[in-house]
């Protein structure tokens, strides 16, 4: 049996998993589509990682990160929790070296994330907008009946970009139906928008940041042509797309994982079977006290195995 | 009378007593919640700031609860709060709530203005000049012991072994300042809640990240307009102080207080005319907080709060100057709490990473 470890992303509209070998080396990698329902989609994708080879490895370590990283943690059962951008920063520090600059772009989030010597020095996440999101793209590529795959095949037939409005994805969409309106083409159009949205991410998550060559470019939109290109463009220089660059969030929790358990001893992973348990999350409001906290339950199988959500931890105090 | 007054942290309770012994009746704010922010946003202009909007919703819930008038600070500069208790008067016209504002402008500015409307609630409570220093005295002696007995659970809850005991501790605590009625039982309630606080199990071997929490007075002082910023962090096991305490005017136990010039300081980065607010203070206090020794430095700000905005661009230099981390965070009733948890998370790993960069000890969570 070879020893390996376990990472899983969980974000809100795709679930990654992976298994990495004691080396780094990625043995199995799984991304699937969480369609709003992260617990089924986990229990799924464990399963079919289990089919593929529970019977040839030993998970030692597991990590979860993502939106969904502290109930990913409990169904799974995690030796470590992290945050999505200090996932990322790990898997390029692994992947590659030296590196100073990286750009991830999912699918309801965009973040840039600075790195010198090897230590994240400062880091940004896009707030409240949703232009220059895979889920902005995903939504234009439907309206323009283009599979989101063949996204940037168009762009690059494009040979004269359109100059679209990119700062508010409101905007954007109607200067793109403006611009559709007066006939220009659809490559030229699909090329304009990766561009507008390139525009955006650098006025805003990369506001202020200074950009330093190698740039690593992650995350599911990486593998949209079209904006490696409009980045390439822009930053007059290459951005490096890793290969596996949709499940490097996940690749980042399992390296975690590797460390957590090197402290901790043994995993926590509750193996591979876990289809048949029912995890459930319900919810009320405290009265204790004016502060009326709303208190979050997570049950497996009827069992309450975890309470969060209350300032005074008088709730979670009670689980254990 | 039946008054009230903004909720800012835990000085309700002094301002309670003061309001009593004044010879009022006092409408205790409550803590700003969800309903709170929906009433504020739902009667104000979009685009004022989120102190704007919790401050309205709170006049009209305390309206509600039959207060007459609420006792609030003016201002003066670039700063747009300074007027939004007319703002205020005006939107609490138009929805026929009679409350009353008072609105307490600087004493320095106009003192005569100051001191007329405190001569006011005097004379309306029916106290004597001599009674009325004594309260004040004894308000100012409870703003004091809540401030001290915070600054210590800040230290404390880093290091404490069971999530939450450090909370409950303080939550106690607090009550004993509250039922104390002179400044004997300030002081021996003071003594029993720093007693609470020392008895709370704790772990001394962990080293806490220290981060100075900086920006706008309002969101700095409200946990709840701040997502319990300070209550987050400790329980991520790290120390947090912040660069505003009602108190820290006039003492020196406090990092930040008003005694050094803050303009001085933040003069080489900002040369012009103030910028209002307490822009100039984050440029300032970023500064002491790196010369403290402080691993990283927090700035709150309430979105499209321009001094806050222009510091948050001078702030990059400071931070490179100074080496020390800032991250900014915007408030408004947008923000998220999932999004701003997960920046906290990812600049305390920040913080961390880089220390152990530095001392190579402590717990390896990078060793890469």
């Amino acid at each position: 049996m070879i020893k390996a470890y376990l990472g899983v992303d969980v974000g809100s509209v795709s679930t990654n998993l992976v298994v990495l070998n004691e080396q780094g080396e990625l043995l199995a990698a799984k991304y699937l589509r969480t369609n709003g329902r992260p617990i089924q989609t986990v229990q799924e994708g464990i399963q079919k990682l289990g089919s593929e080879i529970a019977s040839q490895i030993k998970i030692v370590g597991c990590g979860t990160t993502g939106s969904a990283r502290y109930l990913s943690s409990m169904i799974v059962g995690a030796d470590i929790v992290k945050n999505e951008i200090t996932a990322h920063a790990i898997a390029a520090c692994h992947e590659f070296e030296n590196v100073h600059t990286i750009i991830e772009i999912g699918g309801q989030d965009s973040k840039i994330i600075i790195l010198r010597d090897g230590v994240v020095t400062d880091f940004a996440m896009n707030t409240v907008c949703a232009a220059g999101t895979g889920s902005f793209l995903d939504q234009q590529a439907s309206r323009l009946c283009i599979p989101i795959e063949d996204f940037g095949g168009y762009a690059a037939k494009s040979t004269n970009p359109v100059r679209i409005a990119g700062r508010c994805a409101v905007f954007a969409e109607s200067d793109m139906i403006h611009k559709q309106q007066l006939g220009y083409n659809l490559e030229d159009i699909v090329a304009g928008l990766c561009e507008a949205l390139v525009r955006n991410y650098m006025n805003n998550v990369g506001k202020g940041k200074e950009i330093l060559a190698p740039v690593i470019f992650q995350g599911g939109v990486a593998a949209n042509f079209g904006l490696v290109q409009a980045f390439n463009k822009y930053l007059g220089f290459d951005v490096v797309v890793p290969r596996h660059h949709a499940v490097m969030g996940a690749i980042g929790a399992a390296y975690l994982a590797r460390e957590a358990v090197g402290m901790k001893g043994r995993s926590s992973f509750k193996g591979f079977d876990l289809e048949k348990i029912d995890f459930k999350t319900t919810s009320f409001e405290c009265k204790g006290c004016s502060n009326a906290c709303e208190v979050v339950q997570f049950f497996e199988n009827k069992n309450l195995v975890a309470r969060w959500g209350d300032r005074c931890g008088k709730w979670e105090l009670q689980v254990s | 009378m039946k008054i009230s007054f903004p909720r800012m942290g835990y000085s309700y309770i002094a301002l309670k007593w003061l309001v009593e012994n004044l010879g009022h009746e006092c409408i205790v704010p409550p803590e700003p919640s969800n309903h709170t922010l929906d009433l504020g946003v739902r009667y104000a202009p979009e685009f004022a700031c989120i102190p704007f909007k919790i401050l309205l919703g709170t006049y009209i819930e305390v309206a509600r609860m039959g207060a007459e008038a609420v006792v609030t600070s003016g201002g003066m500069g670039p700063c747009r709060a300074g007027y939004y208790w007319v703002m205020h008067k005006y939107l609490l016209e138009e929805m026929g709530l009679p409350l009353k504002i008072i609105a307490m402008e600087m004493p320095l500015l106009n003192l005569g203005d100051f001191w007329g409307k405190i001569d006011y609630l005097r004379r309306g409570g029916g106290v004597s000049l001599k009674e009325l220093l004594r309260v004040l005295k004894v308000t100012w002696a409870k703003v004091k012991a809540i401030d001290d007995i915070e600054i210590r659970a800040h230290q404390v809850r880093p290091r404490e072994v069971r999530r939450g005991d450090t909370t409950r501790a303080i939550n106690t605590g607090l009550d004993y300042i509250d039922a104390a009625q002179g400044e004997e039982e300030i002081r021996q309630a003071r003594q029993e809640a720093m007693d609470l606080l020392v008895g709370v199990e704790r772990d001394d071997e962990r080293q806490p990240l220290k981060i100075g929490i900086i920006g706008e007075i309002y969101v700095v002082l409200e946990p709840a307009a701040n997502h319990y910023i300070q209550l987050l962090l400790g329980e991520m096991g790290v120390e947090t102080d912040r660069s505003i305490y009602l108190s820290s005017y006039t003492r020196k136990n406090t990092i930040i207080n008003l005694e050094g010039d803050l303009f001085a300081i933040a003069r080489p980065y900002l040369n012009e005319a103030p910028i209002g607010g307490h822009g100039v203070n984050s440029i300032a206090e970023t500064i002491l907080y790196a010369r403290h020794g402080f691993d990283g430095v927090v700035q709150l700000a309430p979105f499209s709060c321009i001094p806050e905005i222009v510091a948050k661009s001078i702030i990059p230099a400071v931070s490179r100057d100074f080496d020390i981390p800032v991250q900014t965070v915007f408030i408004d009733e947008q923000t998220g709490r999932a999004g701003v948890q997960t920046r906290l998370e990812a600049f305390v790993d920040l913080l961390q990473w880089r220390r152990e960069r530095r001392h190579k000890q402590g717990k390896k969570v990078f060793s890469i």
